[in-house]
């Protein structure tokens, strides 16, 4: 498995960690709410078909990246940064 | 059909002309008291505790594939009672002893084999955290030995104790642990629960789940709509696509698990032996395959089947502990689809929607649970109330906070149990 | 037997080897299997199950029966085909699983048992009585399992792994391989070509056939010799394609000195191979055609006999027999004719078909019985004209060929039915980027596949922007591929399908009429399909016989899941360089040298290797060494390499509130040249990590984590940085290898500071939590007065290429100063005694309430994990809360991982009250200590609990307290004279 890192090319899986689903990237605010928070850091849409996922190129760039898979078939069809896509 | 060593001889002399199907192939009917969702171990083991403790029988199990087609024919078989958090402890303790009465009481030979799961510890403060873990396995009644290393070397010579790079100091034993064929255990509990009536229904996929009001009135599916009081969702890897039919969102993500078998060689191994330090579990089965497995392969995937790095990784784990199996082959790989929850503890409850129940978040722990988690599930279908040793797989606890079950202490984060 | 002259080896060198202790002569280029048919051994191994009488099936890695075992103590490797392992001189074999002889099987009893022993009988008994499975009956069945033995002693060979990368993997080094790896070559494309074989050129070198008007063997040669002289092709003969994976990676064996008796060099190097676009031309295996008793030894396929026959010289019997439902298998016939060799009989399954050369065919014609207790004698053949008995010492068998689709199934793909060559053919697509070609795909004839593999590689070179360079197909055979359906021979005896698992024909039906009707519970059931072949030889039919059975079709009927590996792969080679030390890097501080020079255990600490005590003569127990150390600590000065913890180094005009955010305490408020403790939460609002941050200057801070955190802390603030407050202005690196950073700990630890650096240090200007730059012996370094013992005391770090030279300095001087350096198990003590907790406490399952700094959750501001810390059930009372425990009797022990009870109570689950986490002897107060979390803790100081350790069998009275044993003012840690 490899994964195109904006910033290096596509590179063996080997080099990154695996975070979990893109919904981390929006962050409730405080006060939102338990119902928001649960949704947050618990519940997952768990889409068997494409969805975004979060990335670290731990052993690479550093870069958290957001990459569109699909879960099903494991076809890797785009990566962007992190950095500068987060609300 | 009985099964006896004397219809076996029987049968041997008759040319096996008098073996009667192990099940049923029925037909849908039109409305059942209870519909369980999922035909894995623990949707046929909850059929079966339906029909012989509760006397529910008109009950239907749709399978979307075959009996038994998921978890419960892709594991490595292991049967544990060994966690140290309240609410897990009682349930696998129950679940266990369920284990050690199963051939009997579904006549049917599931191999069960109580050959002893030992988990390895390799610095001071693992071992303290094992001793934490065996004391509550006995505060709990279960079995727990503290072995020192020259223990752990008595009962597996197998292991490298001069050269590892994180050296054995010791394990926690647990005797009553061992392995089961796993098949037989999903055939057993389908036979079971045919002999009692329930219809085990295959190629049948649930597309919808019917609710008027806040309550459950049926499912529609591949062979047509078909009513229900209850309805009992117990899917798996599938959990959040069926849920979302009944408009729930779960705290589970999907991940691979892989493991692997070697081709047969002669006995070596006795034990199961987990080596926490490379995340790596052996045993040998009957047949002489070495079974084994890792870790998930950490990326949400419905695909069963992994990729190289964790299964490398798990071969590099099996080299420094016990190099000795260097030169047996690895046969074949296979992939399960793990509903890893929250906390890396299961969920059995009841939904927001009336007659709507949840079994799920096994994690990669689901074999072993497969008799309990059918027992109590079968009890808060039939009963409307939680059974005692499965009362604290509630869903809320990862709103509230109270309760949560995280073994590892890795956080929320799906992957990481 | 061999035929002179004959066989692309014919002059070959003789080769000595010998089988079950008998030597034979070889001759070189030959394979084990080769061989001894050459030496008319026809007896090889046992069946697993029953332990009838095995031969060689084959003449490729699909083999079956002919698994033997090579080499002995370390080197012992078991299952080794003996189909493809290649002769050297003195190569030693002996067969497997029979005992005590191979002609004399003890164990060959269990075939008289078989009526009683059918599929799936063992689910239907041993269970009575309820002990005996474990006692009794399990242990016959595990003394009977496997095939072959490893060794059991720890393993000397060595294995490589290794990455490749190219443009084009081609797989198969057969007529279309060849084609395609040439094509795509010369249109200047990297290519791989890989065949498992040792020689490349497929069934080319197993067949009689011209291709270009020359010797099909010769025209290979000649391929490759062309390939070989380009610079973008790397061909890897022995090196079989193990498996298909995401985005164009496969994985590969290379078997590199199975071939020879050679020691030094790897044993096999386990490739994974990135390749843009891919090319299967992995050929097509021939199957079995189920007939009653099939199994006997001298019975074997129609197209390993014409292996065996045109490239070995080796007439696999005296008198051969063919029985097929196709055209190929009369070619067996031709050719043995041909080489001299009597053909008794082509027994044709089909009706109107004709002699292709002078040997006696028998159409409408079946075997349905043979003899020979431990190989084949006769076969009694049904036909058109009657029944008769043939004599014939071996059989050449070809019920079809199967497409070698098995790499185009490793990602869920399902072959497709074809009915025109009765198989399956894979699926378009199922492999992203990979095309397959020839009689992978059900093209076989020879011009076919030459043609395939060029159109292939040109079409996949297209895709890469290359343009192909113009091809004349090579003239070739092109005669159809005419066959006619026969799964099974109707008659008495077994039929057998899987020869290693001993399943037959009426296994698949017994399992119908049990209703395991689905092919996957077929197999689970019969075991079909599951040996060391994976059903290469036998799945097809099985299918058809289950079809059959069941009444429906076989595209109906479906497949079992072809999953990797293609074939058997060694541990050794999949987990090459971990064994031993390998498994994990290893650490060093820039102490450890000096560490082990006196003489101190090494303990693992994650990756980090960190001295366990320093023993002085006359010590004998690690104790003894280590309340020595703890007493220096408390009375003079102890040294301590701390270099492991982590250390991020933080910058720019937003540290401060990244800070904030990241730490549950606030951090803008800290001083410049201060540094506070910090805690970090997860966002789970759960303790993820502790540690010191230090403020430099306005802009600039020094964090510090624990050693087993470094990793996850510094991802988790590139994390927050990135992803959550890119609006913050800040830069941080891990300088965790930069910096050698050590404890100088004790009441002596200013005076020997200031022996070493350039300027004196006093009370006043390094007041307690001060830090800043220091110069030493005119490097800068940094001082940090900061304390994990409860001592005054400081960490001074230097840049790592000078730490080995102040260790050594620091301990000369903390000697000369009545102190000396202090270890993990010292740490230990001392920190516990001062109730500082480590991951021992914050285990990942600890809120910040639970250990007393509830309260450093600031509530005004946001930051990592403190909305979901503020959950009601994170927040309870009764909630397992940090505290001391001091034994009522201070002679009695304390032991970490026991549960804690009210006194007089049953030590079970639902009276828990907790648990004990850390223990220590105090030196220092002369007893057992312990932190733990006890149910509601905050508020139970000063009761007495029961500590419960079953497995150890300690049972002590304990008091419970405060968690700082010592000294909880904090007043020597803050010592501020100058004296």
């Amino acid at each position: 498995m490899r994964l195109p890192c904006p910033l290096c090319g596509d590179r063996d899986r080997r080099e990154f960690y695996y975070q979990g689903h893109a919904v981390a990237l929006d962050r409730p605010a405080r006060d939102a709410g338990d119902g928001a928070w649960d949704d947050y850091l618990h519940n997952r849409d768990n889409i068997a078909g494409e969805v975004r996922d979060l990335w670290h190129h731990e052993a690479g760039c550093g870069a958290w990246i957001e990459v569109t898979r699909n879960t099903v078939t494991h076809v890797v069809s785009g990566a962007r940064l992190v950095r500068g896509t987060a609300k | 059909m009985g099964y006896s060593a004397l219809k076996i001889f029987k049968e041997g002399l008759f040319g096996q002309k008098g073996w009667k199907p192990v099940w049923r192939n029925p037909e849908p009917k039109a409305e059942y008291d209870v519909i369980i969702i999922g035909g894995g171990g623990h949707g046929l083991s909850t059929a079966y505790y339906l029909a012989k403790e509760h006397g529910i029988t008109n009950v239907a199990v749709l399978e979307k594939g075959y009996l038994g087609g998921g978890n419960v024919g892709r594991n490595t078989t292991i049967v544990r009672a060994n966690y140290a958090l309240p609410g897990n402890s009682e349930f696998y303790s129950h679940s266990l002893k369920l284990w050690e009465g199963m051939e009997q009481d579904l006549n049917y030979n599931t191999m069960m084999s109580q050959r002893g799961v030992i988990n390895l510890f390799h610095s001071d403060g693992q071992r303290d955290a094992f001793a934490r873990r065996g004391n509550a396995m006995i505060n709990q009644g279960d079995d727990a030995i503290l072995l020192d290393r020259d223990g752990v070397r008595d009962l597996v010579p197998l292991i490298d104790f001069d050269n590892v790079r994180f050296p054995i100091y010791g394990g926690l034993y647990h005797p009553r642990g061992g392995t089961a064929r796993h098949d037989a255990v999903a055939w057993g509990y389908a036979r079971g629960a045919d002999q009692r009536g329930v219809d085990l229904i295959q190629n049948c996929e649930v597309t919808g789940i019917d609710i008027e009001g806040g309550v459950v009135k049926g499912v529609q599916t591949s062979r047509g709509a078909i009513r229900a009081k209850k309805v009992a969702i117990v899917v798996a890897g599938r959990s959040s696509q069926v849920a979302e039919m009944a408009g729930m969102r779960l705290p589970i993500e999907s991940h691979i698990l892989q493991a692997f078998v070697t081709e047969g060689i002669k006995p070596i191994l006795d034990q199961v032996i987990s080596f926490g330090m490379g995340h790596f579990y052996i045993s040998q089965s009957d047949k002489g395959g070495l079974v084994f497995g890792g870790d998930l392969d950490f990326y949400a995937s419905y695909a069963a089947r992994g990729n190289l790095p964790m299964m490398e990784h798990v071969m590099e784990a099996g080299m420094t502990l016990m190099p000795s199996i260097a030169k047996a082959r690895v046969l074949r790989s296979w992939g399960g689809i793990m509903d890893m929850s929250s906390d890396g503890s299961p969920i059995i409850d009841k939904t927001e929607t009336e007659g709507l129940y949840l079994n799920c978040g096994w994690c990669y722990g689901g074999f072993k649970a497969v008799p309990g988690s059918g027992f109590s599930y079968a009890h808060l279908i039939a009963k409307d109330m939680h059974h005692e040793p499965a009362s604290q797989f509630r869903l809320d606890r990862f709103r509230t906070g109270r309760g949560l079950m995280d073994e590892e202490g890795t956080g929320s984060q799906h992957n990481l149990h | 037997m061999r035929i002179a002259g004959k066989g692309l080896n014919a002059g070959g060198a003789p080769v000595s080897f010998s089988f079950d202790g008998t030597i034979y002569e070889g001759r070189e280029g030959d394979t084990l299997a080769a061989a001894l048919l050459a030496n008319d051994v026809r007896l090889v191994g046992r069946s697993f199950k029953y332990h009838r009488p095995r031969g060689i099936l084959t003449a490729g890695s699909e083999e079956p029966n002919a698994l033997v075992t090579l080499g002995t103590h370390a080197a012992q490797d078991p299952n080794i085909r003996a189909t493809t392992q290649e002769l050297y001189d003195g190569l030693a074999a002996r067969s497997q699983n029979a005992w005590p002889s191979l002609k004399r099987d003890a164990m060959a009893v269990n075939d008289l048992m078989s009526p009683f022993l059918s599929a799936g009988f063992y689910y239907k008994t041993f269970m009575w009585p309820k002990s005996f499975w474990e006692k009794v009956y399990e242990p016959i069945i595990r003394r009977a399992a496997g095939l072959g033995a490893i060794s059991g002693v720890t393993n000397e060979d060595t294995y490589e792994k290794a990455f490749a990368h190219c443009d084009v993997l081609v797989i198969g080094a057969g007529p279309a391989g060849l084609m395609a790896a040439l094509v795509a070559a010369q249109a200047g494309a990297d290519v791989i070509l890989a065949d498992e074989d040792s020689r490349m050129g497929g069934r080319l070198l197993a067949e009689t056939y011209s291709v270009d008007g020359r010797e099909g063997a010769d025209w290979a040669a000649d391929i490759v010799a062309r390939l070989m002289a380009m610079d973008n092709v790397r061909l890897m003969t022995r090196t079989t394609i193990t498996g298909a994976y995401d985005q164009g990676t496969f994985g590969a064996l290379e078997r590199v000195t199975h071939h020879t008796a050679a020691t030094q060099a790897p044993r096999e190097c386990f490739w994974r191979i990135v390749a843009k676009r891919s090319i299967l031309c992995a050929g097509a295996l021939e199957r079995p055609i189920a007939f009653p008793n099939n199994d006997r030894p001298g019975i074997m396929t129609a197209g390993a006999v014409r292996a065996y026959l045109n490239r070995w010289g080796v007439a696999p019997g005296k008198s051969v027999t063919i029985f097929a439902n196709n055209d190929d298998a009369h070619r067996t016939a031709v050719d043995l004719v041909e080489a001299g060799v009597k053909v008794a009989g082509v027994i044709d399954s089909r009706a109107d078909v004709q002699a292709l050369g002078d040997y006696p065919i028998f159409t409408n014609g079946k075997v349905v019985g043979t003899k020979g207790r431990l190989g084949l004698e006769s076969i009694t053949v049904q036909h058109s004209g009657g029944t008769r008995d043939i004599r014939t010492d071996c059989l050449a068998m070809s019920g079809g060929w199967n497409p070698t689709v098995h790499l185009t199934c490793h990602m869920n793909g399902r072959p497709t039915w074809n009915d025109d060559i009765l198989s399956f053919v894979p699926t378009d697509g199922a492999i992203p980027d990979m095309t397959v070609a020839g009689a992978a795909r059900g093209v076989f004839s020879t011009h076919g596949c030459l043609e395939d593999g060029i159109a292939a590689a040109r079409a996949v070179v297209d895709t890469l922007g290359l343009d192909a360079v113009a091809v004349d197909t090579p003239s070739a055979d092109d005669s159809a591929y005419r066959i006619e359906p026969l799964w099974q021979v109707e008659g008495k005896g077994r039929k057998w399908l899987d020869f290693q698992n001993d399943v037959h024909v009426k296994d698949i039906k017994l399992a119908a009429q049990e209703n395991f009707r689905s092919v996957e519970h077929m197999k689970r059931y019969t075991t079909q399909g599951m040996a060391t072949d994976q059903g290469k030889n036998s799945n097809v039919a099985a299918l058809a016989v289950l079809a059959d059975a069941t009444g429906r079709g076989i595209p109906e009927t479906g497949t079992t899941t072809f999953r990797p590996p293609y074939a058997p792969v060694s541990i050794a080679a999949m987990g090459a360089g971990a064994q031993g030390h390998g498994f994990a890097p290893e650490r060093h501080m820039t102490s450890h040298q000096a560490t082990l020079d006196r003489g101190a255990p090494m303990i693992e600490a994650g990756l980090w290797y960190r001295p366990s005590y320093f023993p002085k003569q006359g010590e004998t127990t690690w104790l003894e060494s280590c309340n020595r150390e703890v007493g220096m600590v408390r009375n003079t000065v102890g040294i301590c390499d701390v270099s492991t913890l982590g250390k991020i180094d933080i910058q720019g005009p937003d540290a401060a509130a990244f800070l904030d955010f990241v730490y549950c305490n606030t951090f803008s408020t800290l001083k410049e040249y201060r540094v506070r403790y910090g805690l970090m939460l997860r966002e789970d609002g759960h303790v993820m990590d502790d540690g010191t941050t230090a403020r430099l200057g306005a802009n600039h801070y020094v964090m510090t984590t624990t050693t087993a955190a470094a990793g996850q802390v510094m991802k988790h603030l590139d994390w927050v940085s990135q992803a959550l407050r890119p609006d913050l202005d800040v830069r941080f690196a891990s300088v965790t290898e930069q910096w050698a950073q050590f404890a100088v700990a004790g009441p002596k630890s200013r005076d020997l500071l200031n022996t070493v650096l350039d300027a004196d240090i006093d009370g006043e200007s390094w007041p307690f939590m001060a830090c800043g730059d220091v110069s030493i012996g005119g490097i800068v370094g940094r001082l940090f007065r900061i304390s994990f013992s409860g001592e005054h005391a400081y960490e001074v770090s230097v840049p790592a290429r000078f730490g080995a030279s102040l260790f050594r300095q620091l301990c000369a001087q903390a000697e000369a100063m009545g102190g000396g350096v202090y270890g993990m198990e010292a740490l230990n003590v001392l920190r516990i005694e001062k109730g500082f907790i480590t991951h021992s406490e914050i285990h990942g399952r600890v809120s910040a309430f639970d250990i007393g700094f509830g309260r450093m959750v600031s509530q005004k501001k946001d930051c990592i994990g403190n909305a979901a810390s503020q959950r009601p059930g994170l927040l309870e009372a009764e909630r397992e809360q940090l505290v001391g425990f001091k034994p009522v009797d201070k002679a009695e022990k304390l032991t970490a991982g026991a549960h804690l009870f009210v006194e007089g109570a049953d030590a079970v689950r639902l009276n828990d009250q907790g648990y004990v986490t850390s223990v220590c002897h105090s030196p220092t107060l002369g007893h057992d200590l312990a932190l733990g979390f006890l149910r509601d803790g905050a508020n139970r100081h000063g009761e007495t609990v029961m500590m419960v350790d079953h497995l150890r069998g300690v049972k002590t009275l304990c008091e419970v307290c405060h968690p700082v044993f010592f000294d909880p003012d904090n007043t020597r840690a803050k010592e501020t004279s100058n004296g």
